[in-house]
């Protein structure tokens, strides 16, 4: 019997990891570039468009071979895959937003390393069809993109007072004694804020709490 | 008294369990052990009675804190009516210096109080009087000019993620005062260092000529350790700094009752003090810079290092609990005090950053003082079999 491409169980690959399933705050990955580069927001988005394309087509080439990969070497297929997406996106992003890969600097080639995509690989595109794991690799993106946005907005927007790089805190309001908070700026803050995300996810989802 | 007493049980039935105001619980309850003390006694296991309960507790760190509050709200007066030139009166002074630290004050405690009244509410479980001292350190330990918001800001930064994130009272990690100073300290650091923080007024008027702003550890980070006030100055407080340490005399009156009642351990402050002089003495001998040959006296008189280890390093939650571990924690603080405020011209004062990150140490040197003293008395046993 036949699926359709958009069938419910197919619709959970992709809204799961938005939320129950978030990779940054459910299964904890990712968070070393999560606090990197989410100062400000466009890096942030560029770096979730980037790890979102890297995933869904890694996924999705490895999900075509997986049944010609032999299994003591699939590290290293997967890792020639992951890599050579990750230059052919270093490169797109070299040519045409040549300011923001220079801000991202050394997390783009780190996304090779990225805890979520070589997770997604080892756990569901090594074992699933090749659809379903280009829409694993499209939701784990977009979850971890979600995050990476909302903390960059919180960070920047309290850090700088600016969104996008434009500025959204008036000027009366500096002139009344408003300041921005150069903690935020830091990378403690970031770990601070995705933990304050987690505890208000797990006070909303009670079952995610851990039960021991 | 009476009337109020009575007041208070006909209205208790509406806060119970089935009553119109059942959510409201504990803050029926905070309230009415907060006026009379409570009726309910233990009912099983074995336990010891001890008229010092928390709130005793709490209550005579607050008394030991007043003497070097009052004396701040003086020095406030003071250093705002020298850095203009005026003379004025004792009580004129205070009453200048009152009503610019009263406001800090009251944002802290009502700010703090508020945030711990909801996760009371949200998680059922009675108010807790922990924040009556750290509301009070709060203000303590800021600049005169912080601005109201920033103080809110930061309280409600210590509650949530100090305090509460690991669980409330007695739970915390972190002295959450000290989160507070910290969060101003890398938030809104124009605010908390530099010449016009420290004297009232100072970020709007220039002050008569003559007279800077500057705390003794800014003059001694600048290398010019002529201009440090005298021992004696030091020592009464006479000098520009957040609003409670300026003053030796007061907090060794605070000392000494917290070491009397027994509420702040004399372990922990003595061991400090140890410590601080101890670095003082190895930078003298070390004498690379004329920061380093400031005398170790000079040294722990300066800053909030003494306010520090009394009020903050011996807070019972985040201290070492061992009597081993007090005196290794202890002289950890002390040292690293000095050592970061000497050694790194990013931070003129080290107290700080020296007791929160020995509050993270704390329950690491508790563990291995424990194991050491499990591994002596097996040893001991194995030897008495052996023998």
């Amino acid at each position: 019997m036949k699926e359709p491409l958009f069938s419910s169980r197919n619709i959970k690959l992709l809204s799961g990891p938005l939320n129950l399933n978030n990779p940054i705050t459910v299964q904890i990955l990712g968070i070393c570039s999560a606090l990197a580069v989410t100062v400000q927001m466009k890096p942030a988005l560029v770096m979730a468009l980037s790890v979102t394309v890297v995933t869904a087509f890694s996924n999705l080439i490895i999900s075509s071979i997986r049944n010609t990969i032999p299994q003591r070497i699939r590290i290293i297929v997967q890792l020639v895959v992951v890599a050579t997406l990750v230059i052919i996106v270093d490169q797109i992003l070299k040519a045409f937003v040549y300011d923001v890969s220079k801000k991202l600097s050394v997390f783009v080639g780190l996304i090779i390393t990225n805890c979520i995509v070589m997770g997604r690989l080892e756990a569901f595109a090594m074992a699933e069809k090749p659809w379903r794991s280009f829409l694993d690799g499209l939701g784990n993106g977009a979850g971890y993109g979600l995050i990476l946005v909302a903390v960059s907005f919180l960070r920047e927007f309290f850090g700088s007072g600016k969104i996008f790089g434009m500025q959204v805190v008036p000027r009366i309001m500096y002139e009344n004694g408003y300041q921005d908070n150069g903690l935020m700026i830091l990378p403690p803050m970031a770990l601070i804020t995705i933990g304050i995300i987690i505890w208000i996810q797990r006070s909303i989802n009670r079952d995610l709490i851990d039960k021991s | 008294m009476k009337s109020l007493r009575n007041y208070l049980d006909k209205i208790k039935p509406r806060f119970q369990k089935g009553g119109k105001f059942e959510k409201l619980q504990s803050t029926f309850e905070a309230f009415e052990t907060f006026l009379f003390v409570p009726n309910r006694v233990t009912t099983q296991g074995s336990h010891i009675r001890d008229a010092l309960d928390m709130k005793r507790t709490m209550s005579t760190v607050i008394v030991a804190l007043i003497p070097a509050l009052l004396f701040g709200m003086w020095n406030t007066g003071y250093q705002y009516y020298l850095s203009r030139g005026i003379e004025a009166g004792f009580w004129a002074t205070f009453w200048f210096g009152f009503l610019k630290v009263l406001p800090i004050i009251v944002v802290s405690y009502v700010v703090g109080l508020a945030i711990e009244f909801v996760f009371a509410q949200i998680r059922g479980h009675e108010v807790n009087e922990g924040f009556l001292v750290t509301g009070l350190l709060i203000p303590m330990i800021m600049p005169v000019n912080i601005p109201l918001w920033m103080v809110a800001v930061a309280t409600a930064f210590a509650v949530i993620i100090a305090k509460e994130a690991f669980g409330g009272t007695g739970m915390n990690v972190f002295n959450p005062a000290l989160v507070a100073r910290a969060f101003i300290f890398f938030a809104y650091p124009a605010q908390i260092t530099g010449e016009k923080a420290w004297v009232a007024g100072l970020n709007h008027h220039a002050a008569i000529e003559g007279f800077s702003g500057a705390t003794p550890l800014s003059q001694a980070a600048s290398f010019s350790l002529d201009k440090i006030p005298s021992l004696n100055d030091l020592f009464y407080g006479f000098i520009p700094g957040s609003i409670g340490e300026t003053s030796k005399l007061a907090i060794l009156i605070g000392a000494a009752i917290l070491i009397i009642t027994g509420i702040g351990s004399w372990k922990i402050m003595l061991s400090a003090l140890i410590g601080g002089l101890g670095i003082g003495f190895l930078f003298n001998m070390i004498g690379a810079n004329p920061y380093m040959e400031i005398s170790p006296l000079t040294q722990i008189m300066m800053g909030s290092f003494l306010f520090g280890i009394v009020f903050m390093a011996t807070d019972p939650v985040t201290a070492a609990q061992t009597d081993t571990g007090k005196y290794i924690y202890g002289f950890l603080v002390g040292a690293f005090a000095i050592t970061i405020r000497v050694l790194n011209p990013a931070y003129p004062e080290g107290t700080m950053l020296s007791i929160l990150l020995m509050n993270v140490f704390a329950p690491l040197i508790d563990h291995y003082v424990v194991e050491a003293n499990i591994r002596k008395r097996t040893k001991r046993t194995v030897q008495n079999v052996n023998a």
